[in-house]
């Protein structure tokens, strides 16, 4: 923590102590636990695919970020009388998951940030379902975790797949882009993701005029796969949506396809939940301040785990004394608040406890517009026309929660 | 009489004619100008405040925001974010006669009731930098939350409060131990703070809660929360930033960021008495001398709305260079 001593001597008292307000350095503070789990081998971490700044990917583990927001929360903390610690915890194997867990919340761990693929934020869930654990998904965009494998204590602060493609699906029709052509990879991921695609652009009217799967690598046997002009020769369109979930094909695409057209989705212009480059909201103070400590610049992923941590800190802030029990209560209270630095207030969609946040629609070093795209209207929240709505999909947590939040 | 009585009865005589001579000097002729900060062009623009026309540009130091005239109104202080600076712009020459060195990136200031000290918040450091303007030098540095905005120093010159948008407090500081004596929790996302001519009331704008708090100065309770719904506007876009109360306290102003309105506000009872549709992210407020006139920048439609307070309607919109955030009357 940077601190600069008065110039005065007579001023010494200018400054507080150990970086903590005076008023409350009297009082003993309850050590408040919030451990961020990761998994050693996930393969968005590798070393090649963070060096290659991929968009809308991790650039670097969340630490950094959930640390700064545990020191931005200090005053909050301290109001509460607790103190946050971060205890950073990885497993080997996802199946290993639900050990570390159970014996974590033996310590008496309840706050979890969960840097995850899909398949380990499900075996977490599994093991822990009291409502008095709070796991905070970070990373994972599935669909379906906000769906079928929905649970009243799984927060998603990391946006779907789904408000990620509708923020895009928005955008072209806005600028009426509204014939695409789809390149996707046969990868299970890939398929998701290609489903999600197709049901935006059903509900936004987007266009799809071919979808052609692709593949990496250069053998000639493949070349109707893996050449991006052959690719894309044949059809008439508007745009390029390259659905591929590690952007390692996307990033090849722009200005290697055949028709002068903007390519959009994985690589081009990119839905995004955090951009560095944004201007308002107060988002360039968050990410200097990212930025001094980690010494790179901010993803959507570190957004997740900052924000992650400042959904704790407010729910606690706001209680009228800290009940870490109840605290699942008051962040789906409907009069709670979040402020993400980018816009709108946040909170939770009662329905699957995903966040509802807008989404940055991105190139590499712009935010070229945010969704809700401007004339995108939803009768309730604006919010609610990215993602599933009340209603839609097969998750509905509204009458299960003990605040009966809506 | 004694020596001693004739010696105060002159004493007395001569500051009488200090005090006369002081009053004499801040009754000195305004300006009769409207001063608009304009964050991305780098320049404050003048204009007369009765025909809006534009006198001219002020060149400042990179990202001026917030402004603050002395008392004779002979300085215009600009506090210029990208520098790390505070300009003071001499207003008879209309100059930037020089720049004072407040550590990165100072957001909103005030200045002490006796012109002694001048207080920033500087908002990427969690910071508020007290400057002396008499020995013209920085002499504390106070750790406060994250991205404190509004700083406000009450007229008794005994507490300076700061607004910390990223702890949702208002920072209560002792002026003379320069400590933090109070933490009080308001909305989220506080931007900028009004007391009341009485000094019982702080209100506090939320810009991302979409309300404004009102705390009791000496409890420091919360008494109300005031909410706002401008017909047609989305609950989401309702970011009121910007106060500005009559001298008599009878009204207060209030824009509403997003939701392109000003709300006016009966103060003491806190009803919202009307909506007045200015432009694009209505920010920045000030009253006239007079208070027949209020002004408000928009950020998004980059003009300044100047309203008639009688009619409550906006009567000229002038453009004001790009994305313009505050503004100061003089006249």
């Amino acid at each position: 923590m940077k601190v600069i001593r008065p110039l005065l001597a007579c001023c010494a008292v200018g400054l507080t102590f150990m970086g903590l307000p005076a008023v409350a350095l009297s009082a003993e503070l309850q050590t408040v636990n919030i451990a961020l789990i990761e998994y050693e081998e996930d393969p968005r971490y590798k070393d090649n695919i963070i060096d290659a700044r991929y968009q809308a990917q991790p650039w670097g583990r969340l630490e950094v970020a959930a640390k700064l927001a545990i020191k931005e929360s200090r005053f909050a903390a301290q109001k509460k009388g607790v103190k946050f610690e971060l205890d950073r915890q990885s497993v080997s194997e996802l199946s290993a998951l639900p050990e570390l867990i159970q014996s974590l919340e033996a310590q008496g761990t309840q706050y979890f940030l969960l840097d995850l693929p899909g398949e380990g934020v499900k075996q977490v869930a599994q093991a822990s379902k009291k409502p008095s654990s709070l796991l905070f998904n970070l990373s994972a965009l599935d669909n379906n975790l906000r769906n079928e494998y929905c649970q009243a204590n799984l927060l998603h602060i990391a946006p779907s797949q789904r408000m990620l493609t509708d923020a895009m699906a928005q955008y072209l029709v806005a600028k009426k882009w509204k014939e695409v052509l789809v390149l996707y990879s046969e990868s299970e991921a890939d398929t998701r993701y290609l489903k999600s695609l197709q049901t935006s652009a059903k509900k936004f009217g987007v266009d799809i005029v071919n979808e052609k799967p692709f593949k990496l690598g250069n053998d000639p046997r493949q070349r109707y796969r893996n050449n991006i002009s052959l690719l894309t020769a044949k059809d008439d369109y508007d745009v390029v949506y390259v659905v591929d979930h590690s952007g390692e094909f996307a990033v090849d695409v722009p200005y290697s396809i055949i028709q002068p057209r903007p390519v959009v989705g994985a690589a081009g212009l990119v839905a995004d939940w955090w951009h560095w480059a944004w201007e308002r909201n107060g988002a360039p103070q968050v990410n200097k301040r990212f930025m001094k400590k980690g010494k790179r610049q901010m993803t959507g992923y570190d957004w997740s785990a900052w924000m992650a941590v400042k959904v704790i800190a407010e729910g606690v802030l706001r209680q009228e004394t800290f009940a870490p029990n109840q605290l699942l209560d008051t962040l789906l209270d409907k009069e709670f608040k979040l402020d993400g630095a980018k816009g709108y207030p946040l909170n939770f969609k009662p329905w699957n406890h995903q966040l509802r946040q807008p989404v940055f629609l991105t190139s590499l070093n712009r935010v070229i517009d945010r969704a809700p795209v401007e004339g995108f209207l939803h009768p309730v929240n604006n919010l609610d026309v990215l993602g599933n709505d009340r209603g839609e999909g097969q998750c509905d947590l509204s009458k299960s929660t003990a605040s009966g939040a809506k | 009489m004694n020596k001693f009585f004739k010696g105060m009865k002159f004493g007395l005589q001569a500051s009488a004619l200090a005090l006369s001579l002081s009053v004499a000097a801040h009754v000195q002729a305004k300006s009769g100008y409207v001063f608009v900060s304009s964050e991305k062009d780098d320049v404050v623009t003048v204009f007369d405040a009765k025909g809006m026309n534009k006198v001219t540009e002020i060149k400042t130091s990179e990202r001026p925001r917030a402004m603050q005239l002395s008392k004779d109104g002979s300085l215009l202080y600009v506090a210029c974010g990208d520098d790390d600076a505070i300009d003071v712009i001499d207003v008879a020459a209309l100059k930037v006669k020089k720049s004072i060195d407040i550590g990165e990136d100072p957001d909103r200031f005030d200045i002490s009731p006796d012109e002694k000290f001048l207080y920033a918040s500087n908002e990427d450091d969690g910071l508020v930098t007290v400057y002396s303007l008499e020995e013209d030098k920085k002499v504390a540095e106070i750790e406060v939350g994250e991205e404190p905005e509004g700083v406000l120093v009450s007229p008794d010159n005994r507490l300076v409060y700061v607004a910390s948008e990223v702890a949702n407090m208002i920072h209560v500081i002792d002026v003379e131990s320069r400590e933090i004596i109070e933490n009080i929790v308001v909305g989220n996302r506080p931007r900028r703070m009004e007391l009341t001519p009485d000094l019982k009331e702080l209100w506090v704008s939320n810009e991302v809660g979409g309300t404004i708090t009102i705390l009791d100065t000496t409890t420091y309770e919360q008494t109300a929360e005031l909410s706002f719904a401008p017909k047609g506007m989305r609950a989401e876009s309702i970011s009121p930033v910007g106060m500005a109360m009559t001298k008599d306290g009878k009204l207060t102003y209030v824009t509403l960021g997003n939701a392109n309105h000003v709300a006016v506000i009966e103060t003491a009872t806190h009803k919202v008495l009307d909506y007045i549709l200015v432009g694009k992210r209505a920010w920045g407020i000030s009253l006239n001398d007079d208070e027949s006139r209020l002004y408000v920048t928009n950020g998004k439609s980059d003009d300044l709305a100047v309203i008639d307070t009688e009619r409550l309607k906006v009567i000229k919109s002038v453009p004001a260079g790009r994305v313009p955030h505050d503004v100061v009357v003089d006249d």
